[in-house]
């Protein structure tokens, strides 16, 4: 493997790993904070 | 007797005469010790780290101290805790119960301004393999663009331990991260400027409107230790240690650790590791054409990093329609709090009643997540390619 391919290789898979790695943990908040949302205090509610 | 008496003032001198026919190289870089006690002393400059790494920069260049031998102390501190990479991530414990992502949780979002802020890694990369670095050596090199200490330390001296890169690399790849991490209000602002209008910059972002449950931060950091441990194993031990330091942190059950972990363990690991790193920054080794460039793609990597964000964040403004301020990118970088701190600074500058901050810490944690995932995922990939 030449240096350029290596290099390319990394941009795409590691850039292309990165942004699909947040994206996934993006979506996991997501589901969090859906799953697990934040509930007014009776002080809140009053 | 006169024998005894001249054996003994010639063992008295033998290091200032070493220190002065040594080439001038362990003279330059007793200078630039002095250069970082300045910075650190008088400018207030990452005292944490430029303390410690130039005194072992000192120490190490002082002729026949042999602290960097075999049984010295500096030694025994790099092997101790460099050479298996203990203390990099025992600091990253401490970074993580250091860390409140509930901004982040607030607004996910703007976790994608923490992959943009990433760009520069990769980009350096290829920079550094056309200038003819190795490709451990520009995997190395690009890691600087984390704007992470610890990150760098980590992949650096992963590849020296296998021999693929040389001691002295690590040294220098530390020293110009942790300068760049410092320098971040010096470069940034420059660059956020260029690349926006002042129309941009002057956008109003409405306060995060979302609550974050307790279960939810708790969840959190496991959620992202199995993601990584998924898609990136290679680099499981960074991304497995901050968040551990947050799980501590958010579950509220262990103050007593998560004081531990935010002091002393951060404290003396960062205490170690700054004077293990100090100590191979040994002049005949260090001061080396590869040392300047590494400086300079240093630099490189963290100006394309803010480039992306910022590019990321006039695209956003576009297709929001003018909601989204471009300056926000700008904080996707992993040096937390102060690249949010300054997009708060550099908003608030063009429009008095812009607010920023909140959305600058979302991107800012995101930037941090980041910063370490693109370093596991590179690590799994070269893994994928059997150069690890």
């Amino acid at each position: 493997m030449t240096a350029f391919e290596f290099g390319l290789t990394m941009l795409v898979i590691g850039m292309g790993g990165t942004l699909g790695a947040l994206f996934l943990i993006t979506v996991g908040i997501r589901l969090l904070t859906a799953f697990f949302p934040q509930r007014n205090t009776p002080e809140e509610k009053k | 007797m006169t024998d005894a008496f001249l054996g003994g003032l010639r063992a008295l001198s033998e290091g200032g005469v070493a220190l002065v026919t040594g080439g001038g190289s362990n003279l330059i870089m007793i200078a630039v010790a002095c250069v970082m006690f300045w910075l650190a002393v008088a400018k207030d400059v990452e005292p944490l780290l430029l303390l410690p790494i130039g005194f072992g920069c000192l120490l190490a260049n002082l002729p026949l101290s042999e602290l960097m031998h075999a049984g010295g102390v500096l030694k025994t501190l790099y092997e101790f805790g460099i050479g298996n990479e203990l203390f990099p991530l025992l600091i990253f414990v401490g970074i993580g119960s250091m860390t409140d992502f509930t901004p982040l949780l607030a607004n996910p979002r703007l976790l994608l301004f923490g992959a943009a802020g990433q760009i520069g890694i990769f980009l350096t990369l290829l920079i550094a393999l056309g200038l003819g670095f190795s490709k451990e050596e520009a995997v190395a090199v690009a890691a600087i663009g984390a704007c992470d200490g610890p990150t760098v330390i980590y992949v650096s001296n992963l590849f020296a331990g296998m021999e693929r890169i040389p001691t002295a690399m690590v040294g220098a790849l530390a020293v110009a991260a942790y300068s760049y991490m410092a320098l971040v209000p010096v470069i940034q602002p420059p660059i956020m400027r260029l690349l926006t209008t002042r129309k941009e910059r002057e956008t109003k972002m409405p306060s995060p409107k979302g609550k974050v449950s307790k279960a939810a931060l708790i969840a959190f950091p496991l959620v992202v230790t199995i993601i990584t441990g998924i898609i990136a194993p290679k680099g499981l031990p960074l991304m497995g240690m901050i968040m551990l330091g947050n799980f501590l942190k958010v579950s509220g059950v262990v103050p007593r650790l998560v004081k531990a972990s935010e002091n002393e363990i951060a404290n003396i690991a960062t205490l170690f590791l700054g004077l293990a790193i100090g100590g191979t920054m040994y002049g005949p080794q260090f001061l080396t054409r590869d040392t300047m460039l590494v400086f300079a793609l240093g630099l490189v990597a963290i100006v394309l990093d803010t480039v992306g964000g910022v590019v990321l964040g006039k695209i956003w403004y576009w297709l929001s329609g003018g909601k989204v301020n471009p300056l926000v990118g700008a904080a996707g970088i992993s040096a937390y709090p102060m690249a949010a701190r300054l997009v708060q600074t550099e908003g608030h500058r063009w429009n008095k009643h812009n607010y920023l901050l909140m959305h600058a810490m979302a991107a800012n944690t995101g930037g941090q997540i980041g910063s370490v995932m693109a370093a596991a995922i590179m690590l799994s990939v070269l893994k994928g390619l059997g150069i690890l």
